[in-house]
């Protein structure tokens, strides 16, 4: 049989594609443990465990500005995250926004200035039902059996598809090298690479330890974080005793971060010294 | 064949090195932008996909128009598509290189980019996209050239081409599906939240491509010995016409909705893109030139007495191109983000590395197609006047 130039390249190159094909395939079989998706291993190590974690904000306990910084510097700090001193590149976990703006389409006009323009403490919301986990093109962004929405910022390929999909806008990417911009840096926590996507993660890694999260140790009681599948929970208490609403409940993503509002006693019938 | 596009003329060898140094210049910014980060870009935390994501959406439409010839052709034994169906085929795989080019570009980790094959997630429209986009490259590559190579040799094209050219015709559509759905399935973007998005978009598929063909196989007439055809070139500008109706005709849809139900949500991305939001209206211009390019590529096309005059015809090509780059290339992905989450605006802007990056980009789509159009014209060159049959 004879074989011209063309027919052998024909041959040699298909064959080499499919040897690739076989070789890469026997080689990611060959080692299961490698790839095994972040969210099959277990957090045994976890001191505090639950079955979705989930965050309550009294609103009526937050006064003065002071209120807010220091539940927002103690996340930023311990986590090494950046302050680019611009918008465009900005990253956080925690953050401050008007009523208006927190919970876009409530608003009225007619409705009192202190709670029109109240600033509300607004991070991810750990989702039940998360897109940005549903649109993730590599699992880099998963959720935990805690029902922590967690990510893997090694995996991540900074598609930042996740922070299209995220009604919340919860979601930073590093546009630029974070490392120069981090003040002082908390040698216990990575720090992040250029072109990830991160958000707040509901402190697992004090968790894991038996702490409460920062951003919950240091509000002086605003801010209660447990388990909302638990009824004897705190959380499920202040759900059970309070009227509380979530932000944009109604998109099916089952937020877990319920905010008690602040309603001004002199707008409740009878409200004034009622108290 | 491929040694057809190793000889050419001085004016061939020209464009090629012009193209490869776009090309290189872009190259160079592409290794500031590794380094640095996409902070070099217009890109914001509220904006975060711009001007690369919109021309990978616009040319994914560009890859899917190519079964507009495929159709008529196959489908409906139309013959005088014959000679032109390769410039359809060959147009896609210069799309679909573009559309990879540009993925890889807006990513972050770009060198994590097996990822997506690693971890395969059929959750993710992502990871659906990428498969059917490597699928279709894959098909028009093997069926451009093993019919090219069938008619250069006078003979038909083996058995199992056909088959494979009918599986390309549902896998267009769905190139561009999918590429929808990447969109119209975000729950906060009311702007994308319509089932007609991926409608429009094969409506704008089949109207932007086509027109982009008429002008690429004017341009081949005048500077090669090949002719396309009259016939052909007015046929398709028929298909260019009746898409083009159906993609103004969704856009009106999409307007009604959102104007008439007057919920807020619904109306701010299309306030903003035409008339400017909060005094934001950095779009407004770029949209006007879209809508009043889109009126005057349909006067020209609507009139056949006009649209048969070849020169009218590229006008009208030429403006509906440009019409559909802005509409679908830019203000469909920026429209998505203004406002923001929050109902505050960040406007976007390309920088000078991204609109090089992204030029350099369009001049690797045009170096594959220049080397494939040789090949092809070469091709036909040789086998002028012999009657084709597939």
């Amino acid at each position: 049989m004879s074989m011209d130039r063309r027919e052998f390249l024909k041959i040699a190159g298909s064959s080499t594609f499919l040897a690739t094909i076989g070789i890469g395939a026997g080689w990611i079989l060959s080692r299961p443990g490698e790839f095994l998706e972040a969210s099959q291993f277990s957090q045994t190590k976890e001191l505090m465990k639950a079955k979705q974690w989930a965050m309550v904000v009294d609103m009526r306990k937050f006064k003065t500005e002071e209120d807010y910084k220091k539940i927002i510097n103690a996340c930023h700090k311990i986590h090494n995250v950046p302050d680019f001193g611009n918008p465009k590149d900005e990253i956080k976990w925690i953050w401050s926004e008007t009523f208006d703006h927190a919970f876009p389409g409530q608003e009225n006009e007619f409705m009192p200035e202190q709670m029109k323009h109240k600033p509300f403490i607004l991070l991810c919301n750990h989702c039940e039902n998360p897109p940005c986990v549903r649109v993730c093109p590599t699992k880099a962004t998963f959720k935990r059996k805690d029902g922590i929405t967690m990510q893997d910022l090694h995996r991540c390929i900074g598609c930042r598809y996740c922070m299209a999909a995220c009604p919340f806008g919860a979601r930073s990417f590093n546009y630029r090298d974070p490392r120069p911009f981090i003040k002082e840096p908390n040698p216990e926590y990575p720090t992040r690479m250029i072109g990830v996507v991160e958000k707040c993660t509901f402190c697992e890694e004090r968790l894991a330890k038996g702490q409460m999260p920062a951003c919950v140790e240091a509000s002086n009681g605003a801010l209660t974080f447990g388990d909302i599948t638990d009824p004897n929970s705190e959380v499920r208490k202040l759900l059970n005793a309070n009227y509380t609403v979530r932000r944009k409940a109604e998109l099916g993503t089952r937020p877990v971060v319920y905010y008690i509002l602040d309603i001004p006693t002199s707008v409740v019938p009878g409200g004034e010294g009622n108290v | 064949m491929f040694e057809k596009a190793l000889v050419g003329s001085k004016r061939y060898w020209t464009w090629i090195f012009f193209l490869l140094g776009v090309i290189g210049i872009g190259f160079i910014t592409y290794l500031q932008q590794f380094k640095l980060g996409l902070g070099i870009t217009g890109l914001s935390r509220d904006v975060s996909w711009g001007l690369y994501i919109g021309q990978f959406t616009f040319l994914v439409g560009v890859a899917a128009s190519a079964v507009m010839l495929v159709i008529p052709y196959y489908l409906h034994d139309f013959k005088k598509f014959g000679k032109i169906v390769i410039l359809g085929e060959f147009l896609a795989v210069s799309a679909v290189t573009m559309c990879i080019l540009f993925i890889f570009v807006d990513m972050g980790q770009p060198m994590r980019i097996m990822n997506v094959i690693l971890h395969p997630t059929p959750n993710s429209i992502m990871f659906w996209d990428s498969v059917v986009l490597g699928g279709y490259l894959g098909l028009n590559i093997i069926i451009g050239w093993a019919t090219l190579h069938a008619d250069k040799k006078g003979i038909r094209p083996a058995a199992w081409v056909k088959p494979l050219i009918y599986l390309s015709i549902p896998w267009a559509v769905s190139i561009h599906t999918v590429t929808a759905f990447l969109y119209a399935g975000l729950p906060g973007r009311h702007f994308w939240l319509s089932a007609i998005m991926a409608a429009r978009f094969l409506a704008s598929a089949f109207a932007g491509g086509p027109a982009l063909l008429i002008i690429l196989a004017l341009i081949v007439r005048k500077f090669t010995k090949f002719d396309p055809g009259k016939e052909p070139i007015q046929a398709i500008g028929k298909i260019v016409t009746y898409a083009m109706i159906a993609n103004v005709f969704f856009l009106l849809l999409e307007i009604f909705t959102a104007a008439y139900s007057s919920i807020p949500g619904h109306t701010y991305p299309f306030k903003y893109l035409y008339f400017g939001l909060e005094g934001h209206a950095r779009l407004v211009p770029l949209m006007w030139a879209s809508s009043i390019l889109a009126i005057v590529s349909l006067v020209l096309l609507i009139f056949p007495s006009i649209r048969r005059n070849e020169s009218m015809l590229a006008l009208a090509c030429i403006a509906l191109f440009v019409s559909l780059w802005i509409d679908k290339g830019f203000g469909l992905i920026i429209g998505g983000f203004v406002p923001n989450m929050f109902e505050k605006i960040t406007e976007y802007w390309p920088t000078l590395p991204e609109t090089i990056i992204t030029i350099s980009v369009w001049a690797v789509g045009f170096l594959v197609l220049t080397i494939l159009y040789k090949v092809a014209v070469s091709v036909r060159e040789e086998t002028a006047g012999v009657e084709l049959e597939h």
